[in-house]
C-alpha cells in the first residue's frame, strides 16, 4: 500500500515537471525549424508560475460550472497520468484503470472543459466547444481500433500488463500491425492535443481556433490549470504512444539505476516523438475544419487494417 | 427458506397498485386525495415491490405459484426467478422516484385535468408490468403485455387535445400491436409444440423445433420484443410518443416499459428457447450497433429537450443489445463464463440506463413544469433559478455518457471487456466484427457525451435565450427529492459498483449455469475485473477520491492565489461591440452544426434562408432561417409502406360491397372450407 503511494507521488511530481518542459521543447524546436529563435524549453514553467500570480476576471454571465472546469481537466489529466507506465513497466494506478479509464478519464475533462466555454455565454466559447466535441468524436473510434489492436496482442487493457509484454518483444512494433496501429494513433494525437493540421495551439485567429476559443475566458489561476492539465494531456498520450510501441529502456526492476536508466531512456523517446510532431506541424498548413474527419476516417481506416492484420501475420 | 413471505410481499405490492388503481378512479372528483392516493399508493407498491425483488434475487431458487383458471391453456401462473427479481428492483427503483416526484408534480394538474383517470391508469401500467415480469403463462402474459400497451396509450395520450399528441399515440398504438400480435404468432409456435402455455414447458419443446420453426421463433420473437424496445428501424414511435406524455410518466415509459423487451428477448431466447443459432446472435449484435450508432446521431440534431432524451433511450437500448448480442454468440461458441460476463454487462446497462434515463426525464420534467416549454432553443441560464435541478440533471447526463466514476461507465466498461474477448474467443473472419463494434461504442459514447454537453449547457447556462425561461421558480421539494434518489442511485450503481455485482450471480446461474460476481472483483473488493480472457480492472471508487485528492492541492494554490491577487467579475468578451446578449449566445442547432456537415450522407439536411433588406443584401432588416434533416426511416420505409396498405385496403373493398347476399356467401364459403380442413385433419 505504501509502496503505491511513494509510486505515485514520484511519478506525479514527473507527470507535473515534464508536461510543461515538454510543450517548452515542441515550442522552441518549431521555431528553430522555423529559423525563429523562438521561446527558450522553459517559457511554460515561466507562464504557469506568472498565471498562478495573476488576478482572475471571472465573467458576469458563468456559473459554478465555469470553476469547476478548470479542475477536473487538471484533475483527469494528472490521475491519467498515474496510470501510465512511464519509466518503469508498473504504473502506480495501473491497477485501478487501464486504457480505457484513461480515454473515458480525458473524456471527463473535456466534457467539463466543453461545459465551461459554453457557460460564458460567448460565441468563441460556443463555437471551440462544438468543434471540440465533434472532432473528439470522430476521433474516438479510430483511437480505440488501434488500442484494441494492441490489448488484444497483450490480452488484456491493463497497461501495465501491456508494457510488460510489450518489453518481452522489444522489436514487435516492426510488425505490419503495430506500425499501422501507431500511424492510426499518431494522427489522432495530433487531432486531440490539438495541433497542426487539426487545430493551430499558436493562433488566437477567431475563425481558426478551437481549444484557445474554448478557454478565450479564462485568466489567472484558472487558465494555469488548463494549460497545465492540456501539457500533462499531451506528455500523457505522447507516452501512451511511445511506452507501447517502443517499449525500449521500461525497467521492470525497482532498483536506482534501472529507472534512472528507463528515465533516460523515456525522454529520449518523447524528444524523438516531438521532433516527429514538429516536423509534421511544420511542414502543414491548418486543414479546413470539415476536411479533418477525412483525416480522422483515414486513422480508422488503418486502425481498422491494423486490426486486420493481427491474424493475417 | 420458507417462499411464503416473498409470496406476501409480492402479492401485497400487486394489492397496492390495484388498489391505487380504483381509489384514485374512485375519487376523480377530489383532486387532492386522488392525487395523495395516486402517489402514495404508488410509492407502497414500489417499496414492497422492490423488497420483494431482494428476496428473490437473494432467494437464488425461482418461486412459481399457479392458480387454474379453468379455461385451457391459460392459468394464473407467476414464476419469481433471478431474472423476474432483477426487472422488478430496477421498476420499483424508478417507480419510487416517479411516484415521490408526483406528488408536487401532478399538483399542476389539479382542477385542469382529471388526476383519477391519470392515477387509473398509471396504477394499471404498473401492476401490468409487474405481472408482464413474473408472468409464468403465455397467455397471462399477453393480457399483461396488452393492457401495458393500452395503459402506456392511455398516458402518452394524455393531453388529447394536442394534435400532435393524438398522432403521436395513434402511432404508437399501432406499433404495439403489431409487436403484440409477432409475440401471440411466436407463442403460439411454441404452444404448438409443447402443448402447454407454461413457460416451464417450453423449455422441452424448444429441442424438437426444426430449424426453420427455430428460426420463425426467433424472428417473431425479436419482431415483438425489438419494436417495444425500440431498436432501429422499429423505433420511429418511441421519438414521437415518449416525449409528448407527461413527464413523470416519460420517465416510466422510456426507464422501464421498453425494457420489457429486454425482458423478453432474455427469457425467450435463453430461458425459454435455451439459446438461439450464431447467426441470430450476430443479428443482435449488429443491429445493437446500429441502434446505438443512429440512435444517437439523430439524437444529435433534436432540440426538443424530450425528444433528445427519447433519442437517447434508442442509443442506449442498442448497447444493451451488443451485450445480449455477444451473450447469445458465446453460449452457442460454448463460453458460458464469457456468456455470462456479457449478460452482466447488459443487464447492468438496462438496470443504469432505467436510473439515469429516468432522473434526466424527470429533470426535464422540471425544467418543462417551470418554463412551459421542452424547446430547448427557448432556454439558458436555468441553473442559477433551478441549482438543484441543475445539479440533478447534469449527474444524469455524465452517467449516460459513460463517463467515470458514475454506473454508465461501469457497464459501458464491461460492454468493452466483453467484446475484446470475443474476437480471441469467436473463430473464423466474423470475430473482426467485435472490435469494429467496440469501436462504434466508442464512437457513441464520444456522441453521447457530445450531445449531453449541448443538452446541459443549452438548457441550464448562460444567458436565457427565451422569456419563457426569465422568471422561473424551481421545482417543489417532493419533485426534488425524487430526482435526488436517482443522482444518489447514478453515484451508487458507479462507486459501489464491486458490491453490486453478486447481484448477477443468481441470474446469470439460472439462465446460463455460471456464477461470475466473484470472478469480477479482486483488489479487496475494490476493483472490477474483466473475467477471465482478458485481463482489464478498473475501480470507480479509487478513480473518484483520487480525484479528490488531485483536485484539492489545485484548489488550494487556486485559493492561496486569489486570496493575494483578487478575483473580480467582469463582463464576457464581445469583439468590442457592447453588450453581449442572448441573441449572440450558441444555439442547441448551431452546436451540432458541425455534425450535421460531417454526417450530411445521413441527415440531408435542408435549410433555407430569406433576408429581407432595404439598400444592400449585407445589411438585412429581417432573417428567416429555416433548417430540417431529413426523417429517412419515416419517408423511405414506413411511408411507402403506409401507401401500399392504403392501396390493398381499397381494392379489398371491391369485396366489401355492402350486399347482405354476398356477406352470406362469403360465410357459406368459409363454412365449406373449414369442414374441408376438417374432415382431412
Amino acid at each position: 500500500m505504501t509502496e503505491v503511494f511513494i509510486n505515485s507521488g514520484l511519478q506525479l511530481v514527473l507527470l507535473l515537471l515534464v508536461a510543461p518542459l515538454l510543450s517548452g521543447t515542441i515550442k522552441t524546436l518549431k521555431a528553430r525549424l522555423q529559423t525563429r529563435r523562438g521561446p527558450g524549453i522553459l517559457q511554460s514553467y515561466r507562464d504557469i508560475f506568472k498565471l498562478l500570480r495573476k488576478g482572475m476576471v471571472i465573467p458576469e454571465t458563468a456559473s459554478w460550472i465555469f470553476s469547476a472546469a478548470p479542475y477536473m481537466v487538471f484533475g483527469t489529466a494528472t490521475l491519467v497520468g498515474l496510470m501510465i507506465p512511464m519509466t518503469t513497466t508498473h504504473a502506480p494506478l495501473s491497477l485501478f484503470g487501464g486504457v480505457l479509464a484513461v480515454v473515458y478519464l480525458l473524456a471527463l475533462g473535456r466534457f467539463f472543459l466543453a461545459l465551461g466555454g459554453l457557460d460564458t455565454g460567448s460565441s468563441f466559447g460556443g463555437l471551440g466547444s462544438s468543434r471540440e466535441m465533434t472532432i473528439s468524436a470522430i476521433a474516438e473510434p479510430a483511437m480505440m481500433l488501434a488500442i484494441f489492436t494492441v490489448a488484444l496482442g497483450a490480452n488484456s487493457t491493463n497497461l501495465s500488463e501491456m508494457a510488460k509484454i510489450a518489453v518481452t518483444q522489444s522489436w514487435r512494433f516492426l510488425a505490419p500491425s503495430q506500425m499501422l496501429a501507431f500511424a492510426a494513433l499518431f494522427i489522432v494525437l495530433i487531432a486531440e492535443t490539438g495541433r497542426l493540421p487539426v487545430d493551430n495551439p499558436a493562433t488566437h485567429l477567431e475563425l481558426t481556433m478551437i481549444h484557445e476559443a474554448m478557454v478565450l475566458e479564462y485568466s489567472g489561476p484558472y487558465l494555469a490549470l488548463i494549460e497545465w492539465g492540456a501539457s500533462i494531456k499531451q506528455l500523457v498520450l505522447m507516452t501512451l504512444l511511445v511506452n507501447t510501441f517502443f517499449p525500449f529502456g521500461l525497467s521492470s526492476a525497482w532498483t536506482v539505476q534501472a529507472v534512472g536508466l528507463g528515465l533516460v531512456f523515456y525522454l529520449a523517446k518523447l524528444l524523438l516523438l516531438a521532433c516527429l510532431i514538429v516536423l509534421v506541424e511544420t511542414s502543414n498548413a491548418k486543414l479546413r475544419l470539415f476536411r479533418v474527419p477525412e483525416l480522422l476516417m483515414v486513422a480508422f481506416i488503418l486502425g481498422a487494417l491494423a486490426l486486420i492484420s493481427t491474424f493475417l501475420f | 427458506m420458507n417462499t411464503l413471505p416473498l409470496g406476501m410481499i409480492f402479492a401485497l405490492s400487486v394489492a397496492a397498485y390495484l388498489t391505487g388503481a380504483f381509489a384514485s378512479l374512485a375519487c376523480w372528483r377530489k383532486p387532492v386525495v386522488a392525487r395523495r392516493i395516486c402517489c402514495s399508493a404508488a410509492l407502497a407498491g414500489a417499496a414492497l415491490g422492490g423488497c420483494a425483488a431482494v428476496l428473490g434475487i437473494l432467494r437464488g431458487t425461482p418461486v412459481a405459484w399457479s392458480v387454474p383458471s379453468g379455461i385451457p391453456l391459460f392459468a394464473y401462473s407467476f414464476s419469481y426467478d433471478a431474472l423476474a427479481g432483477f426487472f422488478n428492483l430496477a421498476l420499483a427503483i424508478t417507480v419510487a422516484a416517479v411516484s415521490i416526484y408526483s406528488f408536487g408534480y401532478l399538483k399542476a394538474f389539479e382542477g385542469k385535468r382529471n388526476i383519477g383517470f391519470f392515477g387509473f391508469l398509471f396504477h394499471l401500467l404498473l401492476l401490468s408490468l409487474t405481472i408482464s415480469f413474473t408472468a409464468a403463462n403465455a397467455f397471462l402474459f399477453l393480457i399483461a403485455w396488452e393492457v401495458m400497451a393500452l395503459a402506456a396509450y392511455g398516458l402518452v395520450t394524455f393531453y388529447h387535445e394536442d394534435r400532435e399528441t393524438r398522432r403521436a399515440g395513434l402511432l404508437y398504438v399501432i406499433m404495439a400491436h403489431i409487436d403484440t400480435g409477432c409475440l401471440l404468432l411466436g407463442f403460439a409456435l411454441l404452444i404448438n409444440a409443447s402443448g402447454s402455455a407454461e413457460f416451464a414447458s417450453f423449455h422441452k419443446a424448444a429441442v424438437q423445433l426444426s430449424s426453420a420453426q427455430q428460426t420463425a421463433a426467433f424472428v417473431l420473437f425479436f419482431l415483438g420484443f425489438g419494436i417495444k424496445a425500440g431498436v432501429i428501424p422499429f423505433h420511429i414511435w418511441l421519438p414521437a410518443a415518449h416525449p409528448v406524455a407527461p413527464s413523470n410518466v416519460s420517465a416510466l415509459l422510456s426507464g422501464i416499459v421498453i425494457k420489457t423487451g429486454i425482458y423478453g428477448m432474455a427469457r425467450i431466447f435463453l430461458d425459454s428457447l435455451g439459446g438461439v443459432p450464431s447467426w441470430a446472435g450476430l443479428l443482435v449484435l449488429i443491429v445493437g450497433v446500429v441502434s446505438a450508432v443512429l440512435g444517437v446521431l439523430y439524437a444529435l440534431m433534436e432540440h426538443d429537450l424530450k425528444r433528445l432524451l427519447a433519442y437517447h433511450s434508442i442509443e442506449n437500448i442498442g448497447i444493451i443489445l451488443m451485450g445480449l448480442g455477444a451473450a447469445l454468440i458465446f453460449r452457442v461458441a460454448g463460453h458460458p463464463m464469457l456468456a455470462a460476463v456479457a449478460l452482466v454487462a447488459a443487464m447492468f446497462h438496462t438496470l443504469n440506463h432505467a436510473i439515469f434515463k429516468s432522473l434526466l426525464f424527470l429533470g426535464a420534467g422540471s425544467v418543462l413544469h417551470s418554463t412551459g416549454t421542452r424547446n430547448m432553443e427557448e432556454m439558458g441560464g436555468l441553473i442559477r433559478p433551478m441549482p438543484v435541478t441543475a445539479f440533478c440533471f447534469l449527474i444524469g447526463a455524465v452517467a449516460i455518457s459513460g463517463l467515470p466514476p458514475l454506473n454508465g461507465f461501469v457497464s459501458e466498461w464491461l460492454t468493452y471487456q466483453t467484446l475484446l474477448a470475443g474476437f480471441g474467443a469467436i473463430s473464423g473472419l466474423r470475430r473482426i466484427l467485435f472490435p469494429l463494434a467496440g469501436s462504434m461504442l466508442a464512437l457513441t459514447g464520444a456522441l453521447a457525451a457530445a450531445c449531453f454537453v449541448k443538452a446541459f449547457a443549452i438548457t441550464f447556462l448562460a444567458l436565457p435565450r427565451g422569456a419563457k425561461s426569465r422568471n422561473v421558480q424551481e421545482a417543489p421539494r417532493t419533485m426534488l427529492i425524487g430526482m435526488g434518489w436517482l443522482t444518489l442511485a447514478c453515484a451508487a450503481l458507479g462507486l459501489g459498483a464491486t458490491w453490486f455485482l453478486p447481484v448477477f450471480d443468481a441470474m446469470t446461474e439460472q439462465l446460463l449455469g455460471q456464477r461470475v460476481g466473484a470472478h469480477l472483483v479482486t483488489g479487496h473488493g475494490l476493483v472490477l475485473s474483466a473475467g477471465m480472457r482478458t485481463s482489464g480492472t478498473v475501480s470507480p471508487m479509487v478513480i473518484a477520491v483520487g480525484l479528490l485528492v488531485l483536485v484539492l492541492p489545485a484548489a488550494l494554490l487556486v485559493a492561496i492565489g486569489t486570496r493575494r491577487f483578487g478575483r473580480t467579475r467582469g463582463p464576457v468578451w464581445d469583439c468590442g461591440l457592447p453588450g453581449l446578449s442572448a441573441e449572440n449566445e450558441y444555439t442547441a442547432t448551431a452546436f451540432s452544426k458541425a455534425l450535421r456537415m460531417i454526417f450530411s450522407v445521413l441527415y440531408k439536411p435542408r435549410r433555407e434562408i430569406q433576408a429581407v433588406f432595404d439598400v444592400s443584401p449585407y445589411f438585412p432588416k429581417e432573417i428567416h432561417f429555416e433548417s430540417e434533416i431529413d426523417p429517412t426511416f419515416e419517408k423511405r420505409l414506413y411511408a411507402p409502406l403506409q401507401e401500399f396498405i392504403f392501396r390493398f385496403s381499397s381494392r379489398m373493398r371491391t369485396i366489401q360491397a355492402g350486399s347482405i347476399h354476398a356477406y352470406l356467401a362469403y360465410i357459406f364459403v368459409t363454412l365449406v372450407l373449414l369442414l374441408l380442413f376438417g374432415v382431412r385433419k
